[in-house]
């Protein structure tokens, strides 16, 4: 593969692992990160009012292969990251089957390699199935290349099960990412129970079941000493409990959605599928709870919980339509209009929650824009609005109930180890 | 005014001057079942399919009856919801029904909000006659009906909803259009089933009978269904007679010539006794009876919308 080598010049290069927030130029070469004077036969690229970052990193992917290949692909899904801007993910296990064993890591890793445009970082199931019942093989899974552990769509019910496997982790150096949800209070439920549960009808999911298992997790962190991750965190007293954790020093770390800090739960009277997701929009107070928490560095991640779904499988009765939307490629946009542009956080805050905040939960050192580390780059233009355009998604699902939407920031170019796997300079 | 919706989904969808209108075309519909030639030739040529995806016999007959008063065309669908879920959806259902050139397809489907998702789709009308916990209008409208014909108005009236709020079409469906038509709406019953966020839409909630019931115009009561129990809403259908249940002791504390309704069936001694359900004040079968002229006036409505 020939590498192309490059100088981008006159770029806001943010990268906040070392602080940097300057108008600067920026090297590649040999897909590495290098000082621009030494790059040798460079693409010189002009990218005044661009932004360049460190490739953004999303901790909860859904890839649908191998088991839903007509929703998605590892090859669908990684040009979807990258037109997102992300150049890692985290691949979450609950596929069909599910990545519980070794074999499993090593097709998606190899498959990856193969169709893949964006690092796929392998999740491992926690337990067998993700059933909740019997501990996964993790060392297995460690030893297959896992980055983290993840029941995700599930959540572990019998709490001593999840203690084990939080002090078995810890001692595989493995984060645990974790699904919150108590399944009683949950019960039947597919939109949040609240004031609009109610009116429509529609049985709710109380956000005490997301919270309970918030709390669950912080007291077996700090038993434990190990790190839990908080999956797609919905309600206001989660982010409150995991402010306090924090503060406290206990190793909890928390992720919001993009479509949980711009939408609320008044969304589903229209009884469109798209507003349908697991865990539900939430209440204005919680959308609002979860914005505070951003701001006030209680949550330190933005992940999409990119989940596709073929249309036949939406284009059904509110009930029975399969939880999850598309995420990968409106994520930016969406963030940037909702916080930047609004003024909730400022931009190099903003690349924070999209590439140091992750990194800092899988345990990367260094994920910086430092000499001779991988190029993993991303550039935007932080002042192109634009129209959501479904259709155009590289995806191969379109369920998103953002189409049509007008948003600002549009990534530009992104490169994975110094080859550009998307580019619309 | 004139009537410009094909569909009849809820009455959260629909003005006062709408559902008024509604009400007084079923005014003379009435006239009609009390002729002795109980048939008019309103929709004459056109067809209507009773799709009901969720069993019910009251709701239908009363549907069908209506239908072929019109002198409409009647089709009767049958379908397990969990049928449909594994071989064709919904919507390819339905599809196949418009299809065959049917101008109206009534609905009953236990998953609220189906109703409204295909008649997103279809070009033909939509009259939804139940649809889970979220809206069946032809009830409510059938009970304002009722509640109109005997006091005269609706505006000011103190309207009470008893019992299982939570789960109930029914009342989602009446506090809408009383409200809209200015009645002072009250929702009682165990407070595990009557949950406060409904007081955000302007009406009362309120978890004692006496409170409930004192100066009501109008009780309407709901159906506890057993299965609610073995859920742990409440701890026996015995402690919801004594606490929710209306007596000949409760009617005592409503005005004089309160309306009881009910809109079935009824389960006799456990939200009401047989004194009451037989007694004086109770209006449950001209509910029924005037269900069959509210729905042949949705139904004529609905039709003359519907494009060809």
């Amino acid at each position: 593969m020939s590498e192309k080598n490059y100088i981008f010049k006159n770029a806001r290069v943010i990268d906040p692992a070392r602080g940097i927030d300057a108008i600067t130029d920026v090297g590649v070469s040999d897909g590495k990160i290098a000082d621009p004077g030494k790059v040798v036969k460079p693409e010189v690229v002009n990218l005044t009012g661009k932004v360049l970052a460190p490739g953004f990193i999303d901790l909860h992917v859904h890839l649908r292969q191998p088991g839903n290949n007509m929703a998605e692909t590892i090859a669908s899904g990684t040009a979807a990251a990258a037109a997102g801007g992300f150049t890692s993910i985290v691949a979450m296990p609950n596929t069909n089957p599910p990545a519980d064993n070794a074999g499993a890591i090593e097709f998606l890793r190899q498959t990856a390699a193969h169709t893949g445009v964006v690092r796929v970082l392998p999740c491992g199931c926690m337990t067998k199935g993700y059933e909740g019942k019997e501990m996964a093989g993790i060392g297995s899974l460690k030893a297959a290349g896992v980055v983290a552990l993840s029941d995700d769509g599930k959540c572990i019910q019998n709490h001593s099960l999840m203690r084990h496997v939080v002090e078995y982790a810890k001692s595989f150096n493995l984060p645990i990412l974790d699904h919150c949800e108590e399944n009683t209070l949950a019960a039947e439920g597919v939109v949040n129970e609240g004031k609009w549960s109610v009116l429509l009808g529609i049985a709710g999911i109380s956000g005490a079941s997301e919270e309970l298992m918030v709390a669950r997790n912080i007291i077996l962190s700090r038993q434990i000493g190990w790190k839990i991750h908080m999956q797609h965190v919905s309600v206001k007293e989660s982010v409150e409990l995991l402010r306090n954790a924090r503060k406290q020093g206990i190793l909890v770390s928390g992720e919001a959605t993009p479509h949980h800090l711009t939408l609320n739960d008044e969304c589903i009277k229209t009884y469109d599928t798209n507003y349908k997701m697991n865990p539900p929009l939430r209440s204005e107070a919680d959308r609002l709870a979860l914005i505070e928490g951003i701001a006030d560095g209680t949550i330190t991640v933005i992940a999409t919980d990119h989940a596709p779904h073929t249309q036949t499988s939406k284009l059904v009765e509110f009930d029975c339509a399969p939880f999850g939307i598309i995420g990968l490629e409106t994520a930016l946009s969406l963030c940037y209009t909702e916080l930047v542009a609004k003024g909730v956080i400022d931009l190099p805050k903003l690349v924070k929650l999209f590439t140091t905040g992750p990194a800092e939960v899988l345990g990367f050192e260094d994920y910086s824009l430092a000499d001779g580390n991988c190029a993993d780059i991303v550039i935007f233009d932080p002042t192109k609005k634009y129209t959501v355009d479904a259709d155009k998604f590289k995806s191969k699902s379109r369920n998103t109930p953002f189409n049509g939407q007008q948003v600002q920031g549009k990534v530009c170019a992104t490169l994975v180890g110094g080859r550009m796997v998307y580019q619309e300079l | 005014m004139e009537w410009t919706r094909k569909d009849l989904l809820s009455l959260y969808d629909l003005s006062a001057e709408e559902i008024t209108f509604i009400l007084d075309t079923a005014e003379e519909f009435k006239k009609v079942s009390e002729r002795k030639v109980k048939k008019v030739p309103a929709l004459r040529g056109k067809t209507v399919v009773n799709f009901f995806v969720e069993p019910s016999t009251r709701t239908r007959v009363s549907f069908e009856l209506a239908e072929q008063r019109l002198s409409a065309d009647i089709v009767n669908m049958q379908a397990q919801a969990s049928s449909l879920k594994k071989g064709e959806t919904l919507l390819d259902t339905v599809r196949n029904i418009e299809a065959l050139q049917v101008d109206l397809v009534v609905m009953r489907h236990s998953a609220p909000g189906a109703q409204n998702f295909i008649a997103q789709h279809l070009k033909c009308g939509v009259v939804n006659a139940g649809d889970g916990a979220h809206s069946h209008p032809t009830q409510a409208l059938l009970d304002i009906f009722t509640i109109r014909e005997k006091r005269g108005h609706i505006k000011g009236l103190n309207v009470t909803i008893l019992g299982d709020i939570l789960h109930s079409r029914v009342a989602r469906s009446n506090m809408w259009g009383l409200l809209k038509l200015g009645a002072n709406v009250t929702l009682a019953g165990p407070s595990t089933l009557v949950p406060r966020e409904f007081e955000s839409i302007g009406v009362k909630v309120c978890h004692d009978l006496k409170e409930a019931v004192s100066n009501a115009d109008v009780v309407n009561l709901l159906r506890i269904q057993h299965e609610r129990q073995s859920s742990g809403f409440f701890p026996s259908t015995s402690e919801y007679a004594r606490f929710f249940g209306i007596n000949c002791e409760t009617v005592k504390l409503m005005k004089p010539d309160a309306l009881i309704m009910h809109p079935g069936p009824i389960n006799r001694d456990v939200e009401i006794t047989s004194e009451v359900a037989d007694g004086p004040n109770s209006v449950i079968l001209e509910q029924v009876t005037n269900g069959l002229a509210v729905r042949m006036a949705v139904l004529f409505l609905v039709a003359g919308c519907v494009q060809k």
